[in-house]
């Protein structure tokens, strides 16, 4: 995240020296890099992205599928299958720590103690043949010194805080017996088990109704606001984006290519792929049936090295340069970000 | 009959039995679409909204008559389908096609390209020699937006969007007068959806086509249909003008369907108030008595417990079911 007290440009953050922390830093990831070694070459999913999180705050990172969003965040906790994924650079400080230097023991206490995620599709998520209960307190029993009783207790009020009804009965129930949208909120609940201070939500609401969608993105928003915990929101859905968000950054082949403050980025969009993001989708309150603007053309494929701006081939603005060198991200506007070439041409 | 009219459902019903047993005894049914009607104009796009397992889908193909329906009549140009008997039925396709959901799954991966838009030429005779289908899978794979030296290639080979151009050049084929899109871009991402939705509408235009539209973006389908209908566990509860749905919402479904849309402006969705629904949707094997709607409906009174609202026109063009609108 860029600030008033952050240094320009995205690029020069922290090679020796580390730059300015503010006290309410909870996060911050700089030039992570991942690369998966596979049988057809190496893919290079995430090209040193930068970023951070304050306490209580909520990034959404937006992108479409192979964009490097998912990835980029379960490089934070390891979660990265390995062979054939491989952090290879960079730096993630949590409160300061580096979670890429702890041992596999002191990264267990992180996860799902000080950051904990939410994934994508609550039916595979869970454990089909454990009864939801044991599963909620399999994590408090692995964080905290509580007796079973204690744990159940715990459990069922998670349950009822996420707002299934009857949270003591609900608990020996499996998978199964609940629906979709009861599934996230079991999810979530484990989650929030051990109270983190960051909560990763990898596309919680895709694979879910509207309705149930709408549910799930108010019940999220009010435990934020209620429990202060910081959340990082993946999402391709810029409606549901631009209901949450404090600051969203939009990802494009492995890279961040631009980052603003929400009300900031839907008013002023400038890298080439936000607007053309924005102007593809039709409005839900638009009476007006204008020719969708399309982004011709396909996102790149990761495998090899890509010269120049990966955003070329589908870019009405391209240049010369753009072909030949990746801009870097640099601040356009206060607390604006982007990373092209031809930023001043766009504002 | 109106002349204009090109499709007319009336009251159609999908039951599916549910068996159990050894001997698959029948212990219930899933009441997918149950007393279904409506008309679909020529030259129109008729979208088809609702949560999953609301029975658009079904609906769909049952209009396609993929499905048996339980009851209920389906009449294309004024001929009902029932009627004309399993060849009838196959020869009418012709002029009725499907693009489905799913570009992965519906492709036959092991057929070339130009042989799935071939297939449907040669099931229906419509190309008399070998020159004149390959002149014709050319001319097709070019309104569709796909390389014609792409022919010979697999479905594996191209990307979602290219192989939804494919199942589309399929659809095309037989030059039919109307199609059932059947949420043909919702496994697209985001900036290719606009690009087959651009498709749609310019093949829409340029051929004369009518559609039926089925999909849970409510975004999308305002900006696509002429009217919309929304659906709730195989009932129809409105159906309206497309703009007059979304300006002037009756049941109460709708308005909040409608207000869980997220609208990418941040300011106002700040400012917008939400009709949270409570619960889930109902099983259709076990729906409700009286208002399907009444469980979840945040202003149903005991009436509408017991009975069922009927479809009725409450302003001119816009129907509704629901006792207290």
């Amino acid at each position: 995240m860029i600030d008033g007290s952050s240094p320009s440009s995205v690029a020069e953050y922290g090679r020796d020296e580390p730059a300015p922390r503010s006290a309410s830093r909870l996060l911050e990831v700089r030039d992570l890099e991942t690369k998966f070694y596979t049988a057809d070459g190496i893919v290079n999913a995430l090209n040193g992205i930068s970023y951070s999180v304050d306490k209580g705050e909520c990034l959404a990172i937006v992108g479409e599928s192979g964009s490097g969003k998912t990835v980029g965040v379960l490089s934070i906790l390891k979660l990265i299958q390995s062979p054939p994924g491989r952090i290879v650079g960079g730096e993630i400080l949590f409160k300061g720590t580096d979670l890429l230097k702890l041992d596999d023991r002191a990264l267990r206490k992180v996860r799902g103690e000080a950051i904990s995620v939410i994934f994508q599709d609550p039916m595979t998520s869970l454990n089909p043949v454990m009864r939801v209960g044991a599963q909620i307190t399999e994590n408090i029993h692995a964080h905290e010194n509580l007796t079973h009783r204690q744990a159940r207790a715990k459990a069922a009020d998670l349950l009822g805080m996420v707002g299934i009804p009857t949270p003591s009965r609900r608990l020996d129930d499996y998978p199964h017996q609940f629906s979709g949208g009861m599934r996230q909120r079991v999810m979530i609940a484990m989650a929030l088990s051990c109270s983190p201070q960051l909560i990763i939500a990898d596309e919680p609401t895709t694979a879910l109704d509207v309705t149930i969608q709408a549910q799930i993105v108010e019940l999220i928003k009010k435990l934020q606001e209620e429990l202060g915990t910081a959340v990082i929101w993946i999402s391709h859905d810029l409606g549901v984006v631009a209901r949450l968000a404090d600051t969203v950054a939009v990802m494009y082949a492995g890279h961040i290519v631009e980052k603003a403050p929400v009300d900031e980025l839907y008013a002023r969009p400038a890298h080439p792929y936000t607007i053309g993001l924005l102007n593809s989708l039709p409005r839900l309150d638009a009476r007006v049936r204008t020719k969708l603007q399309t982004i011709g053309g396909l996102p790149p494929n990761l495998l090899g090295v890509l010269k120049g701006c990966p955003f070329v081939p589908r870019c009405r603005f391209a240049t010369d340069i753009c072909r030949e060198q990746n801009p870097p991200i640099t601040e356009a506007a206060p607390g604006h970000a982007i990373a092209c070439w031809h930023n001043q041409l766009m504002s | 009959m109106n002349d204009n009219v090109l499709v007319r459902v009336k009251d159609l019903k999908m039951h599916f039995p549910i068996r159990a047993g050894i001997f698959g005894r029948t212990v219930g049914a899933v009441k997918a679409v149950d007393g279904v009607s409506f008309d679909i104009m020529k030259g129109e796009t008729l979208g088809l909204v609702g949560e999953s397992g609301c029975g658009k889908t079904t609906t769909g193909r049952a209009v396609l008559r993929l499905y048996e329906p339980t009851s209920g009549e389906v009449s294309f140009r004024g001929v009902e389908l029932g009627s004309q008997g399993a060849e009838g039925v196959r020869r009418t396709r012709r002029h009725m096609q499907m693009i489905f959901q799913d570009p992965y799954a519906s492709l036959n991966p092991q057929m070339r390209v130009g042989e799935i838009i071939a297939r449907p030429l040669r099931v229906h005779g419509l190309v008399k020699n070998r020159r004149e289908e390959k002149e014709l899978v050319a001319d097709i794979m070019q309104k569709v937006g796909l390389n014609v030296s792409f022919r010979d290639r697999f479905p594996h080979e191209f990307s979602g969007g290219q192989r939804q151009r494919i199942g589309i050049a399929r659809a095309l084929a037989t030059s039919p007068d109307f199609i059932v899109c059947d949420e043909p871009i919702s496994a697209l991402d985001v900036s290719i959806q606009a690009q087959i939705i651009n498709l749609l509408e310019q093949l829409r235009e340029d051929l004369g086509l009518t559609y039926l539209f089925i999909a849970h973006d409510l975004s999308m389908v305002r900006y696509l249909s002429t009217r919309v209908g929304v659906m709730y566990l195989g009932k129809m509860m409105e159906l309206s003008g497309s703009d007059e749905l979304y300006e002037n919402p009756l049941h109460p479904y709708t308005k909040a369907l409608l207000s869980a849309i997220p609208i990418p402006d941040p300011p106002l969705e700040r400012q917008r108030q939400r009709t949270l629904l409570a619960g889930d949707p109902p099983s259709p094997a076990n729906p409700p008595s009286g208002c399907r709607f009444s469980t979840r409906c945040p202003i149903a009174v005991d009436h509408c417990r017991k009975v069922e609202p009927e479809f009725r026109e409450a302003i001119e063009g816009h129907w509704v079911a629901c006792h207290l609108v």
